[in-house]
């Protein structure tokens, strides 16, 4: 008994500095994307709607067992759509917003689950996909995360004028001749590809978390949009770091314990006025 | 700019309208702006004036009529109402390249231009209205744009603010020549540079200058007499200076300063605020 419990440990020991450090760097990698991404979803008040299309993200990997297709390509495919509708419905439906968002929202959730219920020839860890399993992702994940992160942030470095002017007046970016609803269908895309390559990693119901919580913290440090975006990055990878070395040392969910340690970090942020060291305006005739 | 040179037309509606589901926005709206030339759009809620500009810009396609825009023409927009999310950090130096690259030099000048230079580092939360307006000014006019579209640039400013952006417009048009697209949010004001005053009220009801509108019988059914003897019109008076946050400072304490308008209308049925 003691001997066979010694050498797991010793096993997992061994094995430990290889998975860590993957899960290590491929949530590094995320976070990089989920902050600057993040910074729009907060600008833009679309929290619930992202939280919408990851949810949608279970019926996408639902989907692509019973159609075997790529789970990546599925997920990001559903949430795609599930955005899509949601703007379709949006502009004609005389239901609220946020009544649509929660019909959408749970119902994709409730969908993909029935659905990985009938998915019998197949094993599906539901927890997995619910919460994540960062200790788990290989070396070819790591390699979709960079390889896909890397084309996010391009893109959103490229359309990172137009965006911005979308964000701040609609009405004003396409006056001077930009396009506002173009900028808009570019940020859904690049939501449902991080929702897409993030769900392995944190898991279908925490990762709008990564988009939010780190951007909200890097508010009141920032000055500039620009700079909230860098801090926003660089404060969702302490998370990272930070959660997954909580959760080796006591043992705690992996994902969770990341999220948990964004909260910590964003509730530090709030004892610090920093922001009055920002854009603080010269005093009136001083 | 020579004054005898042609100006340029810059934007052309003929019997433009827009017609969304069953209902007709606005129709029949001829319009032609030039360059250095000033077009007022006034007319009651709903009475199509948004509608116009956003014609005018390109934002919505006319349904019937036509818009024609000259070639590449450059547009810079001073939206009725911006209100910026205390989430969004934003500098004043970073607005002004919102929508488009420019050189430090040509952000400070533009801030000079508008008396706003000391406020570069100032997060747009913290402007007051007329300083917000201010800043939004220079943003539209660092573009150097052709045509600068203003919807209703002066709404919740306090007056002594409305009467400096007034002179504001004023200068842009004096030395920039570009042309001024302009919707008031008040009936019954109107720039005295204004070379068109186009009233509105689903279609054009009235045109012409300020003080041809003032007169007109379509304008007086509209809106009535009284209305129409309290149609005030700015003039420009330099009996003031600005402190470069827009504070108006009259000339020696002494002084009255002519750009008192009273709001109160009734008080002032029969006088005429044409100066």
């Amino acid at each position: 008994m003691s001997v066979t419990t010694i050498t797991t440990t010793m096993r997992g020991t061994t094995m430990f500095a290889d998975y860590f450090s993957r899960a290590l760097i491929a949530g590094i990698g995320l976070a990089v994307v989920t902050g600057p991404l993040g910074c729009f979803v907060v600008w833009r008040r679309m929290a619930y709607f992202g939280d919408t299309m990851a949810h949608s993200a279970l019926l996408g990997v639902a989907l692509s067992i019973l159609l075997s297709i790529n789970m990546t390509l599925g997920v990001f495919a559903v949430a795609a759509l599930v955005a899509g509708a949601l703007i379709v419905l949006q502009r004609q439906a005389t239901l609220s917003i946020d009544a649509l968002l929660g019909i959408l929202s749970h119902s994709t959730l409730a969908v993909g689950l029935v659905l990985v219920g009938f998915l019998t020839t197949v094993r599906i860890d539901l927890m997995g996909f619910l919460f994540g399993d960062i200790l788990a992702v290989s070396v070819e994940d790591i390699a979709i995360i960079y390889g896909g992160g890397a084309a996010i942030l391009a893109i959103l470095v490229l359309a990172w004028r137009p965006l911005l002017a979308a964000t701040v007046s609609p009405e004003l970016a396409e006056a001077e001749g930009l396009r506002p609803e173009a900028s808009r269908l570019v940020l859904m895309i690049l939501m449902a590809s991080v929702i897409a390559i993030a769900m392995k990693l944190v898991g279908v119901l925490l990762i709008t978390s990564l988009l939010i919580i780190p951007a909200a913290t890097a508010r009141r440090l920032s000055a500039t949009p620009e700079m909230m975006a860098v801090v926003a990055a660089i404060l969702g990878a302490i998370a990272v770091v930070g959660g997954l070395f909580g959760s080796r040392t006591w043992d705690t969910a992996s994902g969770p314990s990341i999220v948990v340690m964004a909260l910590i970090v964003f509730l530090v942020s709030l004892a610090v006025p920093v922001s009055r060291l920002f854009g603080r305006r010269v005093p009136h005739g001083a | 700019m020579d004054a005898l040179a042609p100006k340029e037309t810059l934007i052309t509606l003929r019997n433009a309208g827009v017609r969304h589901g069953a209902r007709t926005l606005v129709s029949g709206v001829d319009l032609t702006i030039s360059r250095g030339e000033i077009v007022t759009l006034i007319g009651p809620n709903g009475s199509g004036k948004s509608t116009t500009a956003k014609l005018a810009t390109g934002v919505l396609k006319p349904t019937m009529g036509s818009v024609t825009r000259k070639p590449g023409l450059r547009i810079g927009y001073v939206p009725q109402k911006l209100t910026i999310d205390w989430t969004l950090p934003l500098t004043v130096e970073r607005l002004m390249t919102l929508t488009g690259r420019h050189a430090q030099a040509d952000i400070e000048a533009a801030l000079e231009a508008v008396g706003a230079r000391r406020l570069l580092k100032a997060a747009v939360q913290e402007l007051s209205g007329g300083e917000f307006q201010r800043v939004l000014f220079a943003r539209a006019m660092i573009r150097k744009p052709d045509l600068l579209v203003l919807d209703e640039p002066v709404q919740g400013v306090d007056f002594s603010g409305e009467v400096a952006l007034y002179d504001l417009v004023r200068q842009i048009r004096d030395t920039t020549h570009s042309g001024i697209l302009m919707i008031s949010h008040d009936l019954h004001v109107v720039m005295a540079e204004t070379d068109t005053v186009i009233c509105l009220n689903g279609h054009v009801c009235c045109r012409g200058t300020p003080s041809a509108v003032k007169r007109s019988p379509e304008y007086l059914k509209l809106f009535g007499e009284r209305a129409a003897s309290t149609l005030a019109i700015y003039e420009h008076h330099h009996d003031h200076e600005h402190h470069d946050d827009g504070c108006v400072v009259p000339e020696g304490e002494a002084h009255d300063h002519h750009h008192e308008r009273d709001h109160d209308h009734h008080d002032h049925a029969g006088h005429d605020h044409v100066r």
